[in-house]
């Protein structure tokens, strides 16, 4: 987006259907209930499986921190990365892997699984969306240029619509 | 590095409120909260201590609607001032697409304000990023108290590029929507 050097990163419906493919492949395999994949600067990307009920922008959000919060904790401890990080509950468990450094794979699933079974098939799954995400990195960043100039007026119009007193 | 997803026709832009401890970004987030439509907006996250420091940061996205056919939202989010603090508050600069700097506006904290700003060129410039390229605005908040610096010496020695600055109150939400619409605009600006 800026020439600051902070590009802006896009996928269109071909991506989409790839990574839809292999997350529904991992979620039949390891009877998982759903699956997000959220990108590091905390945004969700997409959704897959059963549709969560919580609010998925503060899940994402956090989903994010947790996971920066524990790359600083593997680099104070001498780790290079926690490469894949689980959390447990009574019920409700989730499993979260690190996608190619842009991108956070979470699985939520309960006892319908085993968290053996999760981690192999989450394994294999992060290695197919690294490979479908180094195509969507590597593009050029010019083919990518997509919103109308109205887009810019109609966004401004709306800002100050939502932003007053 | 705002996100556009083509096949859920969805854009994010993440904003984040920087600046020294207690210069009053929590209250500009508390206040967007309350004041814009609730339908518009998410739950405001705070990570915070006990004593209601922010620990982590806060967290409120705020839904623009859809806009020529892509839902377009805004990822506010604060970082917590306290020097020590430092390594929360650059992990919360990754991929930030635009820049407010909520600053203190008493004299005697002018120089956690200058320690701040030389703070928030230096985490970004190691994601390789340039404030100077970013949307980037400035709020002089708490201009309500009685010792406070003349916005003059504030630009001085904070704005050498004198990008627009908003004089503020964050309590009662002086300033507040005008600083948030000027950086919003800037952002959405860098997208056409
Ligand atoms: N007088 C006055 N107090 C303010 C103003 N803005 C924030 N405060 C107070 O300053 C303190 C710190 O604010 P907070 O938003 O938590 O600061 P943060 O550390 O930047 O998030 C709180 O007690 C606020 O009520 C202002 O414009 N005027
Ligand atoms: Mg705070």
């Amino acid at each position: 987006m800026t020439p600051g050097g902070a590009p802006s990163w896009s996928f269109g419906p071909a991506d989409s259907k790839k990574i839809e493919e292999v997350l529904d492949t991992l979620l039949y395999e390891s009877n998982a209930r759903c699956a997000l994949l959220v990108d590091r600067t905390g945004q969700l990307v997409v959704t897959v499986g059963e549709q969560p009920d919580f609010d998925s922008a503060a899940f994402a959000s956090l989903t994010a921190a947790d996971f920066s919060a524990n790359d600083q904790l593997a680099s104070l401890i001498g780790e290079e990365e926690f490469s894949s990080l689980f959390h447990q509950g009574r019920s409700e468990s989730m499993y979260l892997a690190d996608v190619g450094k842009r991108l956070i794979l979470v699985v939520l699933f309960n006892k319908q699984t085993t968290l053996g079974l999760v981690r192999i098939k989450i394994r294999n799954a992060v290695s197919d969306l690294n490979k479908a995400f180094e195509e969507v990195f590597g593009r050029e960043r010019g083919e990518a240029r997509p919103l109308e100039r109205d887009f810019v007026n109609e966004a401004e119009d709306e800002i100050d619509r939502l932003f007053r007193e | 590095m705002s996100m556009i997803n083509y096949a859920s026709r969805e854009i994010n832009c993440k904003i984040v409120y920087y600046g020294p401890g207690l210069g009053g970004k929590t209250t500009n987030l508390e206040y967007i909260f309350n004041k814009v439509a609730p339908n518009t907006r998410g739950k405001l996250i705070s990570l915070a201590t006990e004593s209601e420091r922010t620990l982590f940061f806060d967290f409120l996205p705020v839904d623009l609607g859809t806009i020529r056919g892509f839902k377009t939202r805004f990822h506010l989010y604060t970082v917590p001032g306290q020097v020590y603090y430092n390594a929360s508050r650059k992990l919360i600069l990754k991929g930030v697409d635009g820049v407010v700097f909520v600053a203190d506006s008493q004299v005697e904290r002018l120089d956690a304000n200058i320690e701040s700003m030389h703070n928030l060129y230096e985490n970004l410039a190691e994601y390789g990023y340039d404030l100077r390229q970013i949307p980037f605005v400035i709020q002089y908040n708490k201009r309500d108290l009685p010792n406070v610096s003349p916005v003059e010496e504030l630009d001085q020695h904070l704005n050498p590029d004198r990008v627009p600055s908003y004089e503020g109150v964050a309590t009662t939400g002086v300033g507040v929507f005008d600083t948030l619409k000027a950086v919003a605009k800037l952002v959405i600006k860098s997208l056409g």
